[in-house]
């Protein structure tokens, strides 16, 4: 394949410089964007869990925390990523129509809510479990507000982050209840059951919108979203499918339950951040450019529509 | 209503790239950034192969994704059809530039200059607004407006037309009003058959392609 002459090579280590008409990997958000919705989504799901839960005392606090220092450190790591990080309260300006606005607004509220609820406040804890579930839509919806990348504008997306988030959210969840931390209530034994649905139904929702991005998004980006379906399916969903199944039929203890438990949460949420780690920086190829039909020159040629596969020169 | 919108034969245009260095000397663009450029194209196998040049850049949607997903409202469309950027409101999130289905928006973290260190004219040209925030095809708005200015019609004054128009040598570019049936655009999608760019995504580009006479079966 010949090249752009007015860029550099393609495929190359200087992917910020192919611009053929070929499509190739968005070069605009990098790992701290990735690490804003890794963050969010982690985050986000364990606040819903821990308001759950029915947790009490200084392990409520400590889970709350945990899970708005992982939403706010996604914002940190994003506000490293943009160009002028002083104007950063300029997010806010168009909740009309931006997601990535409502996010930010969501955020400013979602913090007092759950260090409202971190603190003990009566009804704290429900408002930020919501306003967590809000944040994480919104998030969602930023995503797939991407028109320019086909592997997000693509609808099955939706569910899928939203799923991912909670089972990330629950696995981080069964990690905390695996740690000593001071624990005044054993907390809703039905979670890690909650869990397990989330993790099924994040595979099954991967499978479709995998399927659905066949024949649209580039041969580069399949391939990157294969191997992070992989180790989603593997790491992600087996793997603690397997433990959970081993805590179900073997008779081991209590401690040992927690950390069977907590070992399936821990390859949850990581399966889960390395899908997005993946979907932000290796799958997000644009669709480059296409012509629906070939310029009519002289008599000579017979028209006809352009193949779908230019070559860029 | 005036509806600016720019149409590119894609019959004529060569791949010369004097567009795109015409762009470069109006906007003083950087290196790596090109507001216009024209791709090089190939289709099919030896011997049966055909190539077509395409000028492309910001198509200044009807309904622009650029616009709903900006954070800051830097991002504007003005009632001509025109997408503008506010250097000084723009964060450089570039979460514009992931929407663009067009690739045509740009962030330059730091200064870089064609030669290294600056060149007079590019110390003169310097805008360090433009840094760090998304920057992109303007249709060459000032031009525009102050040529308007002088009851000037852009598309037909020169001085009031986009540079990358003014430069084509083969009058591959043109620029004018859609909603005026006498414009130059407007007769020649008349007279052309023309689509324009990922249309299938709504987006409405205000950048029409032609490729055949009307009358061409």
């Amino acid at each position: 394949m010949k090249q752009s002459s007015t860029r550099g090579p393609t495929h190359s280590a200087k992917e910020a410089y192919n611009f053929g008409p070929n499509p190739w990997q968005q070069t605009s958000w990098d790992g701290r964007a990735a690490g804003n919705f890794i963050g969010g989504g982690a985050g986000g799901g364990l606040i819903v869990f821990s308001a759950l839960s029915g947790v009490q005392g200084m392990a409520l606090t400590l889970m709350l925390l945990a899970g708005l220092a992982l939403v706010g450190g996604g914002l940190l790591s994003v506000w490293f990523e943009i160009g002028r990080p002083l104007r950063a309260l300029n997010v806010i300006f168009n909740p009309r129509t931006s997601w990535m606005s409502r996010e930010s607004l969501v955020a400013f509220a979602l913090f007092p809510a759950g260090l409202a609820a971190a603190v003990g406040l009566p009804g704290a804890a429900a408002l930020a479990a919501l306003l967590a579930c809000l944040f994480v839509y919104c998030q969602a919806r930023l995503v797939l507000a991407a028109k320019g990348i086909p592997a997000w504008r693509e609808p099955a997306l939706l569910p899928l982050l939203l799923i991912t988030a909670g089972a990330e959210g629950g696995g981080l969840f069964l990690l905390a209840r695996a740690l000593p931390l001071p624990q005044t209530q054993p907390g809703v034994h039905w979670l890690w059951a909650l869990f397990m649905a989330l993790v099924l139904a994040r595979a099954l929702l991967w499978l479709v919108w995998r399927t659905r991005l066949a024949g649209v998004a580039a041969p580069r980006a399949l391939a990157a979203i294969d191997r992070a379906g992989a180790l989603l399916l593997m790491l992600g969903s087996l793997l603690p499918l397997a433990l959970v199944v081993l805590v179900v039929n073997g008779p081991s203890g209590v401690a040992a339950t927690a950390w069977l438990l907590g070992a399936a949460g821990l390859a949850a949420a990581l399966a889960g951040a390395w899908f997005k780690f993946t979907l932000i920086t290796r799958a997000a190829f644009n669709q480059g450019f296409a012509l629906k039909r070939l310029p009519v020159r002289g008599t000579a040629h017979v028209s006809g529509t352009a193949p779908s596969d230019p070559k860029g020169v | 209503m005036t509806r600016w919108a720019m149409v590119a034969d894609l019959r004529r245009c060569v791949g010369c790239q004097t567009c795109t260095a015409a762009c470069k000397h109006a906007n003083a663009t950087p290196p790596g950034v090109q507001w216009r450029r024209v791709l090089d194209m190939e289709f099919g196998e030896y011997p049966d192969v055909q190539r077509a040049f395409v000028p492309v850049g910001c198509q200044h949607c009807d309904e622009p994704p650029c616009l709903d997903v900006c954070p800051t409202t830097a991002t504007r469309k003005r009632a001509d059809g025109i997408v503008t950027i506010d250097y000084d409101l723009c964060i450089g999130c570039a979460y514009c530039a992931v929407a663009c289905p067009y690739q045509a928006r740009y962030k330059t973290e730091r200064a870089s200059f064609a030669y290294g260190s600056a060149t007079q004219t590019e110390t003169l040209r310097f805008d360090a607004a433009r840094l760090a925030v998304a920057t992109k095809c303007t249709f060459c708005v000032d031009r525009i407006d102050a040529g308007l200015a002088k009851g000037q019609t852009p598309g037909v004054d020169p001085e009031a037309t986009p540079a990358c128009v003014n430069a084509c040598i083969a009058d591959a570019l043109a620029f004018g009003d859609l909603e005026d049936p006498k414009s130059k655009v407007s007769q020649l999608l008349a007279e052309n058959q023309h689509f324009r760019m990922h249309e299938e995504l709504g987006t409405g580009p205000g950048f029409f392609y032609l490729w055949d006479k009307e009358d061409a079966s």
